[in-house]
C-alpha cells in the first residue's frame, strides 16, 4: 500500500487517481500510523514552501517522513515535495526537511532562450536529460516530455544526487535520488503515458 | 526545451459537447469524456472544458464530467464558464481539474482572482479575457477593449491594463480571445497577443481565429504566445492534433510529440 501524504498542500486527487488507474492500492492520509504501516510513500505538493513546512511540522509529518526515510522505505516526492526535501528553500526563506543536501532556489527573472525572455513560472511540457540510470526512470526516453509548473527548483549540493536535468534558460535538476528517496520537479501524474510509467516503476522499486 | 502547447477547447452544455466530431466515425458524438480521450491519445497537451450550461440547476453536471475525465486522462485540464466564487473553484479542483478559468466573474469581482490564488495557488487560476480592437482613447489606451458575457457586453476596461492587473492579483495564466478573429479561421490576432504577452510574465494562450498550423506558428512566434487554443479545426476533423504538431515541428516550433 502506498500512502499519499496529505498536508494541506494543494490538490492530491490527481496523484491518487493516477495511482489507482495503475491498479495500485493507495490511501491519501495524514495519519502517522498509516504512514508507518505503508510500504511506500508519495509526498506530493503544490503551494508555497513556508506554509507547507509549517503544516508538516504541526502535523508531526516532518518527523514521520524522516523516520520513513531512515527506515529505508521507498519515497517519491513530487514538485513542492521535491523542493522541501532539501535543507532550505529560498521561497519564504524557510528551513526544510534536509534529506538531501542543498537548497531550493528561485528562477532568475532574466532567463532567456534563443533571445526570448523566459516566463516564470516554468509551465508546460519539457524534456528531461537522464544523467544516470535508475529503476524509477526505466523505459523513459530522451524524447519523452513531462509536465512542469514551478518557479523554484532544487539545487542539490552533491552533483551525484542528480538523476536528470531540464533546460529552461539553463540546466536545473529535475529529478534527484538519494538512497530510497526519489524526487521529481515535474508532475508524473499529469504527464501522460511516460508519467504513468514512472509511477508504475516507483510502485515496484526495491531500493 | 519547453514546448509550445496545443490546447483543445470543448464547449459543454448540459454535459454534452456542443460541436460534434467528424474525425472518427464511431465516437459517441457529444460525449466530452470520449472526445477528451481521443485528443489525449492524439497528443494534445492540455484540455479546456468550457461550461455553457444556461440553467443553474444543471451546473453540477460539469463536475461529473470533470470527475470522469480526471479518472482516465492524465494531462492537465481546466474548467471555465460559470465559476463565480472560491467555492466553485474548489469544487472543480477537487473533482480533478488542474486549473479554473474566470472571465466575466473576474471583471465584476477582481478579488476572486486573489482569493483563488491564495487558496489554491496561482498556477490554478487562469484569467479568460475577450478583447476587441477599438479606437485608442484615454479610457482604452492600448486600443483593445475588454468584453464580458461571452463577448457581448463591452466594459470600460483596457485589455492591456486588465492583463497586468490580473497578474498582480495572482492570475497564473491568461487565455486571450480575440473577438475580431474568433470564428473567422483567418488567423489569430497577432498584435493583440504580442501586446499582452510582452506586458506580462505569465504564460499567454492565444485563442480565436486559428484555421491552420501556419496561423498557430505565426502567433507562437510573432505573437509571442506560449500556447494556442484550438476548437473547430480539430472537432470538424480538418486537422488532427498529430498533424498540427508535425506541421509546427516542421516550422521549427518546439512541440511535444507522443511516441509509443
Amino acid at each position: 500500500m502506498i500512502a499519499i501524504i496529505d498536508y494541506d498542500a494543494g490538490n492530491l486527487t490527481s496523484v491518487e487517481r493516477a495511482v489507482r488507474h495503475l491498479g495500485i492500492d493507495c490511501q491519501v492520509t495524514r495519519s502517522l500510523d498509516d504512514i508507518d504501516n505503508a510500504d511506500r510513500i508519495i509526498f506530493p505538493g503544490v503551494g508555497a514552501a513556508g506554509s507547507a513546512m509549517e503544516s508538516l511540522r504541526q502535523l508531526g509529518l516532518a518527523v514521520a517522513i524522516r523516520q520513513a526515510f531512515e527506515a529505508g522505505k521507498p519515497i517519491l516526492g513530487i514538485c513542492l515535495g521535491a523542493q522541501i526535501v532539501l535543507e532550505a528553500s529560498q521561497e519564504d526563506d524557510v528551513s526544510c526537511l534536509g534529506l538531501i543536501k542543498g537548497c531550493t532556489r528561485a528562477f532568475e527573472s532574466n532567463l532567456t532562450e534563443n533571445g526570448q525572455k523566459l516566463k516564470v513560472p516554468h509551465m508546460g511540457w519539457n524534456n528531461i536529460a537522464i544523467q544516470k540510470s535508475h529503476p524509477v526512470l526505466e523505459g523513459i526516453r530522451p524524447e519523452h516530455q513531462f509536465y512542469f509548473v514551478h518557479s523554484y527548483y532544487p539545487a542539490p549540493k552533491n552533483p551525484d544526487d542528480i538523476l536528470a536535468v531540464t533546460r529552461y534558460g539553463k540546466d536545473f535538476a529535475s529529478a534527484l535520488a538519494v538512497d530510497n528517496l526519489v524526487v521529481t520537479q515535474f508532475h508524473p501524474e499529469k504527464s501522460g503515458e511516460p508519467g504513468l510509467k514512472l509511477l508504475k516503476n516507483f510502485s515496484a522499486w526495491k531500493p | 526545451m519547453l514546448s509550445k502547447r496545443v490546447i483543445v477547447c470543448l464547449d459543454v452544455r448540459d454535459g454534452k459537447t456542443t460541436k460534434g466530431v467528424k474525425f472518427v466515425g464511431n465516437v459517441d458524438i457529444g460525449d466530452p469524456v470520449e472526445m477528451a480521450r481521443i485528443y489525449y491519445e492524439q497528443g494534445c497537451d492540455e484540455l479546456v472544458f468550457y461550461d455553457i450550461t444556461a440553467s443553474h440547476e444543471k451546473r453540477g453536471i460539469i463536475i461529473d464530467v470533470v470527475r470522469r475525465v480526471a479518472e482516465s486522462i492524465f494531462i492537465p485540464f481546466s474548467v471555465g464558464g460559470g465559476i463565480r466564487s472560491k467555492e466553485d473553484m474548489r469544487e472543480a479542483l477537487l473533482a480533478g481539474a488542474e486549473k479554473v478559468s474566470v472571465n466575466s466573474a473576474a471583471v465584476q469581482n477582481p478579488q476572486i482572482i486573489s482569493q483563488g490564488a491564495k487558496a489554491f495557488g496561482r498556477q490554478c487560476v487562469v484569467l479568460g479575457m475577450d478583447a476587441k480592437r477599438v479606437e485608442k482613447s484615454a479610457a482604452i489606451p492600448s486600443g483593445y477593449q475588454v468584453f464580458i458575457n461571452g463577448g457581448r457586453t463591452p466594459v470600460n476596461l483596457d485589455a492591456l491594463e486588465w492583463a497586468v492587473e490580473a497578474q498582480r492579483l495572482g492570475a497564473g495564466e491568461i487565455c486571450l480571445n480575440s473577438i475580431d478573429a474568433d470564428g473567422t479561421q483567418q488567423g489569430y490576432e497577432i498584435e493583440l497577443t504580442r501586446t499582452i504577452s510582452e506586458a506580462v510574465d505569465i504564460p499567454v494562450i492565444a485563442s480565436g481565429g486559428g484555421g491552420s498550423p501556419e496561423h498557430m506558428a505565426q502567433v507562437l512566434t510573432e505573437g509571442k504566445a506560449d500556447a494556442v487554443l484550438v476548437a473547430s479545426i480539430v472537432h470538424y476533423g480538418t486537422y488532427t492534433i498529430g498533424q498540427i504538431k508535425q506541421d509546427l515541428a516542421g516550422q521549427g516550433i518546439p512541440v511535444r510529440n507522443i511516441l509509443e
